[in-house]
């Protein structure tokens, strides 16, 4: 007994967790038992203290096709079409091995997308990493960069969009987040539901070798030698042919209505999606581990029934179909094996050959975790620390120059040029060319815009508005491009939720974006949740990452994000009540603290539908959303991309009581900057929509005023100063 | 200067997609019967300080999570 208490704690369940394991058996668990409870009884697959939260989320719309539980979300986007979609964290994979831990979270996200039926057509990626400064911070933004290209490249997805902060606290735990997004027709879409006693599962794919087994909880279980070396759980290596081949398959298969349902194998490999699938049916499963095809000879039953191996996904087949299954399967030379059937006992039985080597059910496998309530307490003022780059007696152009070259702010040229962005001939708005990515869906007649987004820092400064200024930003994005949203999905990247002040975080994000949700008729369709993301110096910033499918009635009207022509007008349009609070000046200066101002959702919205409304009336020539290094960074970056400067007068926002830093400098939603001809700018007023002309396109330079202050900057330093990012990076290493 | 060849693989144990292609690809070219194809590189170099050697294979040649490596010493019996 003493050994089997000792041992559960590693596997990481608590004493009450593993008595209770005890009570659903009516037994002691056995060994094999014992791993696939400690896995599917873990955070990353129970989510014990996030699930009581998540159900605030609104999943319901006119437009969703499949919601939060299946392998992926999904909407619908007319003519029988659906666009299916995901993000997902891969950030402790990531930490260790950031090219391998990257690209496997790109094909596992691929398979999410794919498992419900639907073609991968993009992939969006959010990265956090510490300070540029530090040598680590860069071995890993090299390693994930590159890791996203070789996967996303080689498979033939487009990698249209993304985002990288460098904070000082993701130093020891970055963030690699991956989002898919593919387009199924809704009549060959599956469910992740078993069903069908009798029904033959098979496994498909890779074969199974010692993958990621259970991390190191059940590597310290296993009782390995020191000799043991071989038979230590590997880094889960990345294979995009092989993953390549499946995906064909799959979507072969499920054309030809072969398959009963398909779910991907991900985290705790075939004990999650057996059991996942089992109970999402009602049913139960049998499965034999010395049926699924090995990579290496001598492994045990429980690393089998447990091992991350990628590339693999589990289909239930009637029996008469497995024939022709496995035939579509020999033809894309991918990996076959009918290791198991459906049941109707309930329960999830592992057997080797004729031996029952574990049987457990499903409900307690699946849904017995004790669900954890919060302990939250609001942390006194900001837990974070600070440090001064900047002088805040700097002047205003020096100022300006420091945000262009900041690396949260600077092009991110130098990552996404490594990545394949209009493979498959869909991409129209590349990165960085508008605030949102768009893709044409000739299949339905029209295209989507695409976006993620999620600005940590300003989280920590306040968990409910900058989850909530998250939302906008995505909305904002859309909005630039013309798109209106569909659909939400999320990766909530939190520190421990056993400290009070993460749950408070994590209590307050959660309910900033059920708010906004709510309040912008956006459901939530599919999401994931990261918990435990620490260092030694303790939690990362609480970091919701928002990702949101928007629908545009065609993709020829697009404007871009630079300005356009020489003398057009430029303009502040939307409810801009700039603040330094949070802001990426403040974090220069070294003077963050607690605190955000209250966004006002309606407000953006309704700001949004105008530009929105614009966009497709092809009224305006650009827009871009205001937002990191406020409206001066914004100014700057519309006329680096065109090759012409500006020259504005910042005055409308002074005389109403901005001061000069927070109207060049300021943050917050809900500032669109967009240019064109005058006129028509104006006449966007009309629908009750603050819309403030600043100046106009053109002179050679950055000609900024802003009451007391004036700023003027050559076009070349500014861009010299924005395209740094490289540099810094190559330089460096 | 030391004459040493450094031969890197993948770890037992470890998938190796490269090591995984070429197998598959020798039936079509009529080569049967081959198994457990495993794909590393090799690196030659003159060191003026083998002794740290091991540690720049560490750092730079191998990746050592999920690689081995093996230091030769070319000047032996050459």
């Amino acid at each position: 007994m003493t050994v089997e208490v000792s041992r559960h704690r590693e596997l990481g369940l608590t004493d009450a967790e593993y008595e209770l394991v005890v009570e659903k058996l009516s037994r002691e668990p056995n060994g094999v038992e014992l791993a696939m409870f400690s896995l599917l009884w873990s955070e990353h697959c129970a989510y014990k203290h996030s699930r009581k939260l998540l159900r605030r989320l609104p999943t319901e719309g006119e437009r969703v096709v499949m919601g939060p539980g299946e392998n992926a979300g999904a909407v619908d986007v007319g003519n029988g079409h659906a666009v299916a979609f995901k993000v997902e964290s891969h950030n402790h994979p990531s930490a260790v091995e950031p090219f391998q831990g990257a690209a496997t979270g790109v094909g596992g996200i691929l398979r999410d997308v794919f498992a419900l039926g639907a073609r991968p057509i993009a992939i969006l990626d959010s990265l956090r990493f510490g300070e540029l400064d530090s040598e680590r911070s860069r071995f890993l933004l090299d390693g994930a960069v590159r890791g996203i290209g070789h996967y996303g490249n080689s498979i033939g997805v487009p990698t249209v969009g993304g985002e990288i902060y460098f904070e000082a606290p993701y130093e020891h735990n970055c963030l690699v987040n991956a989002m898919c997004v593919g387009l199924a027709r809704q009549e060959a879409m599956v469910r992740a539901a078993a069903a069908g006693v009798g029904n033959a599962v098979v496994l498909m794919g890779a074969s199974t070798g010692r993958d990621g087994i259970g991390g190191a909880s059940v590597l310290a279980s296993a009782e390995l030698g020191d000799g043991d070396e071989a038979k230590r759980p590997t880094v889960q290596i990345g294979d995009p042919f092989e993953e390549s081949k499946l995906l064909e398959c799959c979507l072969e298969l499920l054309e030809k209505g072969l398959l009963v349902s398909l779910q991907d194998l991900g985290a705790a490999g075939l004990t999650s999606s057996a059991g996942e699938m089992a109970s999402a049916g009602g049913v139960g499963i049998d499965l034999d581990v010395a049926r699924v095809p090995l990579r290496e000879a001598d492994m045990e039953p429980f690393e089998i029934i447990v091992s991350e191996s990628q590339e693999r996904m589990l289909g239930v087949v009637e029996p008469a179909k497995v024939p022709e299954v496995l035939a579509v399967c020999e033809r894309w030379q991918t990996g076959a094996a009918e290791i198991g059937v459906v049941t109707g006992s309930g329960r999830v039985r592992v057997l080797r050959g004729a031996e029952v080597v574990g049987d457990v059910p499903v409900e307690a496998l699946v849904d017995g975790c004790p669900l954890y309530d919060l302990s939250p307490a609001e942390p006194n003022g900001w837990i974070y620390g600070n440090r001064a780059t900047l002088d805040s007696a700097a002047p205003a152009e020096e100022t300006l120059l420091a945000l262009l070259s900041s690396p949260s702010i600077a092009s991110k040229r130098w990552a996404f040029e490594q990545y394949d962005s209009v493979v498959g001939s869909r991409t129209v708005r590349r990165p960085e060319s508008a605030d949102a990515a768009v893709l044409a869906i000739p299949e339905a007649g029209n295209a989507i815009a695409v976006s993620i987004d999620g600005n940590g820092r300003r989280v920590a400064c306040d968990p409910y508005a900058g989850t909530v200024e998250a939302v906008l930003e995505c909305v904002q994005n859309l909005a630039c491009v013309g798109g209106e949203p569909l659909g939400l999905t999320n990766c909530l990247n939190f520190g421990n939720p056993e400290k009070p002040a993460t749950a408070w975080q994590l209590e307050r994000a959660v309910s900033g974006l059920a708010d906004a949700c709510e309040a912008l008729g956006v459901p939530v369709v599919s999401g994931n949740v990261s918990l435990y993301n620490e260092g030694p110096d303790g939690p990362i910033y609480p970091t919701p990452v928002v990702g949101m499918v928007g629908e545009l009635p065609e993709p020829g009207r697009v404007t871009g994000s630079s300005f356009a022509h020489e003398g057009d007008a430029v303009a502040l349009l939307g409810p801009f009540a700039p603040s330094l609070a949070g802001s990426e000046l403040a974090k220069l200066r070294g003077v963050l603290g607690a605190g955000l101002p209250s966004p006002d959702v309606s407000a953006v919205a309704e700001a949004c539908a105008t530009l929105r409304d614009a966009v497709r009336a092809g009224r305006i020539a650009s827009a871009h959303d205001v937002s990191d290094g406020g409206l001066a960074c914004a100014l700057a970056e519309g006329a680096i991309g065109a090759g012409l400067g500006c020259r504005v007068d910042l005055a409308p926002l002074v005389e109403r009581g901005c001061s000069a830093e927070e109207a060049l400098f300021g943050e917050g939603p809900g500032g669109f900057l967009i240019s064109g001809d005058r006129a028509a700018l104006e006449s966007l007023a009309a629908d009750g929509v603050e819309v403030l002309v600043l100046g106009e396109v053109g002179n050679g330079s950055l000609d900024i005023t802003a009451g007391e202050q004036a700023l003027v900057v050559p076009l070349a330093a500014a861009r010299t100063a924005w395209h740094s990012l490289a540099g810094r990076v190559e330089g460096a290493a | 200067m030391a004459k040493v060849r450094v031969l890197i693989r993948p770890k037992g144990g470890i998938l190796d997609p490269q090591g995984k292609a070429v197998e598959r690809a020798l039936p079509a070219l009529g080569f049967e019967g081959i198994e457990r194809v495993r794909v590393g590189r090799m690196v030659e170099l003159e060191a003026e300080d083998p002794e740290r050697l091991p540690e720049l294979c560490e750092k730079l040649l191998a990746n050592p999570l999920i690689e081995d490596f093996e230091i030769e010493n070319l000047d032996d019996g050459a």
